[in-house]
């Protein structure tokens, strides 16, 4: 009998950054077909232009760089990076938009600084952000979800809508989004209970949102198990939040959402779970990863409490990314056997 | 001589693309094309005078108290020009307000005043005014009107703040139904609009280089 002599080292490590990229995009099916199901196929087609173009983008640039196109294509990172920037845009957005958001996200946020590994930000939260203070009008847009308007926004007329060739009979169903209404609400001293008496929320936070984000939430859950992220960032970033708006919800119930309005509303599990965990452009160390979390936590509430934008999880993530070198710096872990 | 001094100011040691002086009224007033020839004539004519006027004193001036006369100087001369602004341009004032008065502050003034003017001949130095002043001037219409096309889809609005009523014919407006690239407007537009036009320079420069290196045999071999 012989046996095969095996040098080591003997644990594999089959985890290649393509397998990392789709472990993503299955992660993020729950949430997308959560999304679809109560806003329309339209965000569908709006992933469709984001990918496209973000392939169409990263093949340009690399063949500008005089780099190898194909393996850099095939490494999936520019399909998550579409991908996630179209989840963050209104449900129903031009196709012109989402061309200036992806094209920026790619040229400015990552090739401009050498590439997938050397982009200090999120390149879908640049290109978000880009939007998001260049186009105020059509960025907030946002249309009601299906059980509220009663529309279903067919494939047909979304594809018309996209392309911006149909009749726009929709800007009747576009509504502010639950964090936008609350926040309107408050400035104008109406009490918590009464903003909540409004169509547009559910049980826990905003009808169609909860879902989305539990989706997020589940998608999440699943890239832990499979460790394709890590735990610090999620539970340093959700626990920040929700401890913040838990103290201000304690104090006073009238004048603060509850933690639970506050995870289910908006980017927060998404960020918390699929942006914040961008292995390039987050924290590296462990212990960086839960001040890195902890400090999106608190932007977020800080931004969508007394900040001009409903929502603050992109400039929260952008903010936090500037500090990740000087974050990284004070939590270099001690080489085993210093003192 | 003059030829170097032309060249130098105009491109080799322009004073917003490589000596890189002088942002901060270049990236805050380029939104449009009007209010950067607004800011870059007066910046060049401030130019022209403090080192010529610098250039005439150079020889009575203890090295010791210099800079704060140079200062003094320098403050005079933009005196006047806001003067004279409020006198016969106030509209194009008003749109550029505290960077009139703030022209003292920038660095490549007194950097020219104690660079060149202060150790040169003042048709020399006058000369080098002008130049750094137009290669200024340069920048700021290149800048202004990159960002009033992308981001208001217009060049050249408000001229008639410049030249009077009837420059309001110059304006362009290359598409009525353009909603406005904001970004283009707001302050980040304009370290995006610098630093490419910055990096577009150093490649030409680069190019050059690399045709220079072609065409002479002898750094071939």
């Amino acid at each position: 009998m012989t046996s095969v002599i095996v040098s080591s080292p003997y644990v594999s490590q089959s985890k290649s950054l393509r397998r990392l990229m789709i472990n993503v995009i299955i992660g993020l099916i729950p949430g997308t077909l959560a999304y679809a199901w109560f806003f329309g196929p339209s965000i569908m087609i709006n992933i469709a232009i984001a990918v496209l173009f973000a392939l169409g983008f990263e093949a340009v640039i690399l063949w500008l760089r005089k780099k190898s196109i194909k393996p850099h294509l095939n490494d999936y990172s520019a399909v998550v990076t579409g991908w996630l920037f179209a989840l963050c845009l209104p449900s129903h957005s031009v196709w012109w938009l989402i061309v200036v958001g992806i094209g920026f996200a790619m040229i400015a946020g990552k090739h401009l600084y050498g590439g997938l590994g050397f982009n200090p930000f999120n390149p879908a939260m640049v290109g978000y952000v880009v939007l998001l203070i260049s186009f105020p009008k059509e960025m907030t847009s946002w249309h009601l979800p299906i059980p509220m308007s009663g529309e279903t926004y067919g494939l047909v007329d979304s594809l018309k809508f996209v392309l911006g060739i149909g009749d726009s009979t929709w800007d009747a169903f576009t509504a502010a989004t639950p964090l936008d209404h609350v926040k309107t609400a408050l400035r104008q001293d109406i009490p918590i209970s009464e903003i909540f008496q409004a169509p547009l929320f559910g049980k826990l936070g905003g009808i169609g949102w909860e879902w989305i984000s539990a989706g997020w939430l589940i998608g999440g859950l699943w890239l832990l198990i499979n460790k394709t992220i890590r735990w610090h960032i999620p539970v340093a970033l959700l626990g920040s939040l929700g401890s913040i708006a838990w103290v201000f919800y304690l104090i006073d119930a009238e004048t603060a959402t509850s933690p639970l309005f506050h995870w289910l509303s908006g980017g927060a599990m998404l960020g918390a779970f699929f942006i914040a965990t961008d292995p390039v452009s987050a924290a590296t160390t462990n212990n960086g990863r839960i001040y890195y979390g902890i400090l999106i936590g608190l932007l977020v509430y800080l931004i969508r409490n007394w900040g001009g934008y409903p929502d603050g999880v992109a400039f929260a993530v952008l903010l936090a990314n500037m500090c990740v070198p000087l974050i990284d710096y004070y939590t270099q872990p001690k080489v085993y056997g210093a003192k | 001589m003059n030829k170097e001094i032309t060249q130098n100011g105009l491109w080799t040691n322009n004073v917003a693309l490589v000596q890189l002086l002088g942002l901060c009224p270049l990236l805050a007033v380029t939104n449009n094309t009007i209010n950067g020839i607004g800011l870059g004539v007066a910046t060049m004519v401030t130019l022209i005078l403090s080192n010529t006027l610098v250039s005439l004193i150079r020889g009575f001036i203890r090295s010791e108290v210099r800079l704060p006369v140079f200062v003094l100087i320098i403050a005079c001369v933009v005196t006047v020009i806001e003067l004279l602004m409020k006198a016969f341009f106030f509209d194009l004032f008003l749109v550029l307000g505290i960077f009139i008065p703030l022209i003292v502050t920038n660095c490549a003034i007194i950097g020219r005043a104690e660079g060149f003017a202060s150790r040169n001949p003042v048709g020399a130095s006058a000369l080098d005014g002008f130049m750094m002043g137009l290669g200024f001037l340069g920048v700021l219409a290149l800048l202004g009107a990159m960002r009033e096309i992308i981001g208001s889809g217009t060049l050249l609005a408000n001229a008639d703040l410049m030249f009077g009523k009837p420059a309001k014919a110059l304006t362009i407006t290359f598409n009525e139904d353009y909603s406005g690239f904001l970004l283009a407007i707001l302050p980040p537009g304009a370290f995006f609009g610098l630093a490419i036009l910055i990096a577009a320079k150093n490649a030409m420069g680069v190019r050059a280089k690399d045709r220079d290196t072609l065409i002479d045999p002898t750094l071939n071999t």
